[in-house]
């Protein structure tokens, strides 16, 4: 087998026909970990022990019943965790040193969810401190590097599950997004990369950042992987009150359908000064694609962009100065004066916006503004189906290159924050490759159209297939 | 009460709702019969990380119910904030509360010595319990997390409370009511129902106040906040040390410092506990975890009808209906359904003619839980005259002295007659009966 | 809009308000990142905002709740309550006195 290609689709595929048995699929992942993992920081924990004994089991059941691909959606399939999930009995550190010794006594419930699909954890990833960053550099770790040039980020601040997935340590990692989290790190890592719809997918045990933006996603080599393990992780949670009984769609069933006519709209906001003219002129020969499929392009306008970056940057380190008070060294972890500095920064900057005096100039406002974008989005749904705006309006950087001015860093989401103001779904795939980089290209729908994305991208990427370039490892 | 300094109370009391679940998690709600500390904890009420709260309907329904018997308008729309603020026996660093909408407002509570504006009833969740205790020669502070996240609701008064007798009078009513409602034990020695008072004194003198309502008045620029009072005792005392304390500091020509002060039973005064440097910045949001809250009219009438008839009314409907007193009956129940059974008693005694007012006297006095009790009590037994007056005959024989007393005008004598003549019969004897047959003897 | 810059006053009370203690090169670096941060989120001063209703939650979605339930199933044992600190007496968190009269 060869990880690098390997997709969940192959998998399933391969351990039906007994090309190849959980145990050897686990053993040569473990393998991969062990010989790659130095060079690239994807993993903080890992599971080996339990992932072996879990996969010796799933090889008797596949003997035993040989429905259980149908009662077992994902049997076998290596997962890459981040940090942020809870994991009982697992080492749980949110990519902080305050609670590097954590141990949770429960499970989230997405993790829940796919173990009873039949994943198998290979471990813990490296990330951004409790998910503070879009690099992966503000872990307080060793930062994880991009499989495609280790002098590069992998994009944040799931950077250890992105990594992972692209250098073939598992199939599926998952992630959280709260303003960029899965989608850049998707978009760095030539991966599909989706942050659902807010209240989509369970919260519970996920470690909060900003709970009124947290969305719980994961990134996968294709569209079909992709959509395959959000049919397990989606739905109402009774532990979660913010998640929305509304029906869980058929994310699979609906990859193939044509769509003729779809109309996709281009952002003017996001076409501007500061974005890179390669990834400018990668994604306008990508809607030529989507022509292609039957698409129709038009320009649209989302006019409060620009004000979209400044109401994240009061409401998130809002969320956030508030999440992180439990931390106080008491029940577990250590006392307080152990956070990073980003960690620090958003939680004075959290406890300014809401202090006594300032909370309805900025708190309050940005909530306003919040509004006023999600209106945006709700006007522009009206005229388009999809809206497709680059990812990031660079490629990856340099490893060390925004360390210095958080506010360069900040910037760096700007085209992917919107849509958690919003809460509607984006989905980052591959647009192509530029200097041998991979460029990451969103599409965005309205609430709850996860599939519609997935159609639409399911297309492109048959066009495409730009899933079958692999990491070189270079400058390593 | 001095006339110049005119005390201006305002209270707010914490009680706990005994709800069988928490507020925001599925432990069981029993902090008090534990046994053991930290055995009702989870993820949730343990704050841990990624735990995320769910809110208890019941305690939400409650909640509006203590806010409709205390007369309170509903919010249609309301929610949770959190609150903020450090302290070891608070897990997640914050308080999940009610900030500006809370599910009940405007409300008011008669009291004996006058009508108390109800401001605010809301609902949050109470904290873990510290215990302050040596371990291995060290002080040190031990924290029990089986109280985290019990749902406590707290009632704010206007500051119309006027004296320290008056604010015993309402705690005491506001406990009745809860009790009534049956929605929480009230337990004061254990915290179930905790006690605030917030005290400053208004000089009239300064503010020409002949004709005008206290009520109309410019409030003190000071408040001493006076907390974790566990009797109404030591509330009425403590705030009686208070209004002495301020009014000295005040004939000084000084300002109390605003300060929370605690009440020293033992000694029998108050003391600072600590001097509020700067407000508290509690930075109260939206939390986001919990969706807002509407409370529709269907929804608030179902909680309507299934709220009991008011206490006061119903005490005032026995009153007529069967001229019981309000301060006897109310000594017989507590709860509404407890009210509901005695109900049904009084009715059932009405029709086989038994005086209610009896029936409720002896139930108070000598303890009888029935109307059977309270037959067996009254019935007398089937005895002729004759051998009553054969048994009176020989008692006043027995007791020349009693009679010679009866014939000088003591007649009060004749209850010891009765009370002799009973003993000697064996027998149950209506008492108007014997009192008649022995003055007959007399004669 | 005139830029803000925050006092080093300004930054140790705001960190105390997130219980935080900074030491002196904390204070002068967060001074000059957080000013230049507020700086940026003051544009939103510009957003004419009078008649919109703010979003604290995006969904909509209202009237979430339990049945008032105890679930034994997701009560922790004492031990486990525990197991992540250190600082513990007969099962009880332990934590420095913490002042009372």
């Amino acid at each position: 087998m060869d990880l690098l290609e390997l997709t969940i689709k192959d998998t399933i595929e391969a351990l039906k026909d007994k090309t190849f048995s959980c145990l050897e699929l686990t053993k040569e992942t473990f393998s991969n970990i062990k010989k790659n993992d130095k060079k690239i920081n994807a993993f903080l924990t890992l599971d080996e022990e339990n992932a072996l004994k879990q996969a010796k089991e799933y090889d008797d059941l596949i003997k035993e019943d040989a429905q259980i691909f149908d009662k077992k959606p994902l049997l076998g399939v290596p997962v890459a965790v981040k940090d942020l999930f809870t994991t009982e009995g697992i080492r749980t550190t949110a990519g902080s040193k305050i609670i590097g010794d954590y141990i949770p006594p429960f499970n989230s419930t997405v993790i829940k969810k796919l173990l009873a699909a039949g994943a198998i954890i290979t471990g813990k990833t490296n990330q951004d401190a409790w998910g503070h960053g879009s690099s992966g550099e503000n872990t307080d770790y060793e930062p994880t590097k991009n499989p495609y040039d280790l002098t590069r980020v992998p994009g944040g601040s799931s950077s250890g599950s992105g990594a992972a997935v692209a250098y073939g340590a598992s199939l599926v990692g998952t992630g959280t997004d709260t303003g960029s989290s899965v989608r850049l790190p998707a978009g760095f890592c030539n991966l599909v990369g989706l942050k659902p719809t807010y209240g989509r997918v369970s919260r519970y045990g996920i470690i909060a950042m900003a709970s009124s933006f947290d969305t719980i996603g994961h990134m996968t080599k294709t569209v079909y992987d992709n959509a395959k393990v959000l049919e397990v992780t989606a739905g109402v949670d009774p532990y979660d009150s913010t998640t929305v009984p509304e029906k869980v769609g058929s994310y699979t069933k609906v990859l193939g359908q044509s769509i003729k006519g779809l109309k996709i709209g281009l952002p003017k906001e996001y076409f501007v000064e500061g974005l890179d003219k390669k990834i400018d002129e990668s994604i306008r020969n990508s809607l030529q694609v989507f022509e292609k499929l039957g698409a129709t392009i038009q320009e649209i306008s989302l006019p409060y962009t620009d004000y979209a970056m400044a109401a994240y940057y009061i409401l998130v380190p809002s969320e956030v100065s508030s999440n992180l008070s439990r931390f106080d060294g008491v029940r577990y972890g250590k006392a307080r004066e152990v956070f990073g500095a980003e960690a620090k920064r958003r939680i004075m900057l959290g406890s300014y916006t809401l202090s006594s005096g300032y909370y309805d100039a900025y708190y309050l406002k940005a909530a306003k503004v919040r509004t006023l974008i999600k209106q945006d989005f709700e006007k522009a749904f009206e005229k388009v189906d999809v809206i497709v705006a680059p990812t990031s309006p660079t490629l990856p950087f340099k490893i060390g290159e925004k360390t210095d001015d958080p506010l360069a860093m900040y910037l760096s989401d700007i085209f992917l924050c919107p849509v958690n103001l919003a809460g509607i779904p984006g989905l980052s795939i591959q647009s192509g490759f530029v200097d041998d980089l991979p460029v990451g290209m969103q599409l965005m729908g309205p609430q709850f159209s996860e599939e519609l994305l997935y159609k639409t991208a399911y297309l492109f990427e048959k066009e495409t297939e730009y899933y079958k370039i692999h990491p070189k490892f270079k400058n390593g | 009460m001095d006339k110049k300094y005119q005390p201006i109370i305002g209270m707010e009391v914490h009680v706990e709702l005994k709800t069988a679940s928490k507020m925001f998690c599925s432990c069981k709600n029993d902090p008090f019969h534990a046994g053991k500390p930290n055995v009702y904890t989870c993820p949730v009420c343990l704050g841990l990380p990624g735990a995320l709260p769910v809110a208890n309907k019941k305690a939400i329904e409650w909640t509006i119910k203590l806010g409709l018997a205390l007369g309170c308008k509903i919010n249609s729309l309301s929610k949770f904030d959190r609150k903020h603020y450090f302290y070891p026996d608070l897990p997640k660093g914050y308080q999940i509360s009610q900030y500006d909408l809370p599910f009940c407002y405007q409300g008011k509570v008669e009291t004996p010595l006058g009508l108390v504006g109800i401001t605010r009833v809301h609902l949050e969740e109470d904290t873990g319990k510290l215990i302050h205790q040596e371990v291995d020669g060290q002080n040190v502070s031990l924290i029990d997390f089986n109280r985290s996240s019990v749902p406590l609701v707290e009632i704010v008064t206007e500051p119309e409370i006027y004296s320290a007798a008056q604010a015993k009078e309402y705690a005491k009513k506001l406990r009745q009511i809860v009790r009534y409602l049956d929605i929480s034990d009230a337990d004061m020695e254990k915290g179930g129902m905790r006690l605030e008072a917030n005290i400053s004194l208004l000089n009239v003198d300064s503010q020409m106040t002949n004709d005008k309502p206290i009520s109309n008045l410019k409030l003190p620029n000071y408040k001493v906040e006076l907390k974790n009072i566990n009797s109404f005792r030591f509330l009425e005392r403590g705030i009686e040390y208070e209004i002495e304390r301020q009014k000295e500091i005040l004939e000084k020509g000084e300002t109390p410092i605003q300060e929370t002060r605690g009440f020293n039973a033992e000694k029998n005064r108050t003391y600072s506990q600590r001097t509020k440097e700067e407000a508290a910045d509690y930075r109260y949001f939206p939390d986001p975890d919990l969706p807002p809250i509407n409370i529709d009219s269907k929804w608030l009438g179902e909680i309507t009808k299934s709220n009991p008839v008011d206490f006061d009314l119903r005490l005032k409907s026995w009153q007529e209906e069967y001229r019981l007193k309000p301060e006897l009956v109310e000594l017989l129940f507590e709860t509404a359904s407890d009210a509901d059974r005695l109900d049904e008693m009084f009715a059932t005694a009405t029709k086989e003619k038994l005086s209610v007012e009896k029936l409720v006297n002896a139930m108070v006095h000598k303890k009888i839980k029935t109307i059977a009790e309270f037959k067996k009590l009254t019935s007398v037994d089937e005895v002729s005259d004759e051998f009553l007056l054969d048994i009176i005959k020989k008692v006043l024989l027995a007791n020349p002295k009693a009679v010679v007393d009866y014939k000088a005008g003591k007649t009060n004598v004749i209850n010891f007659l009765v009370g002799m003549v009973m003993r000697e019969a064996k027998k149950k004897i209506e008492f108007n009966r014997l009192v008649g047959l022995i003055k007959k003897s007399l004669a | 809009m005139a830029k803000k810059h925050l006092t080093s006053e300004d930054i140790i009370h705001i960190a105390k308000l997130g219980n935080l203690t900074l030491n002196d090169k904390e204070v002068e670096m967060f001074k000059k990142q957080l000013s230049s941060v507020i700086d940026y989120i003051d544009k939103l001063q510009e957003v004419d905002t009078k008649k919109i209703e703010p979003s604290s939650q995006i969904t909509g979605l209202t009237d979430v709740f339990r049945e008032d339930k105890v679930n034994e199933e997701r009560t922790l044992p004492q031990d486990k309550a525990l197991a992540n600190t250190k600082s513990k007496a007969n099962g009880l968190f332990k934590v420095k006195a913490i002042l009372t009269e």
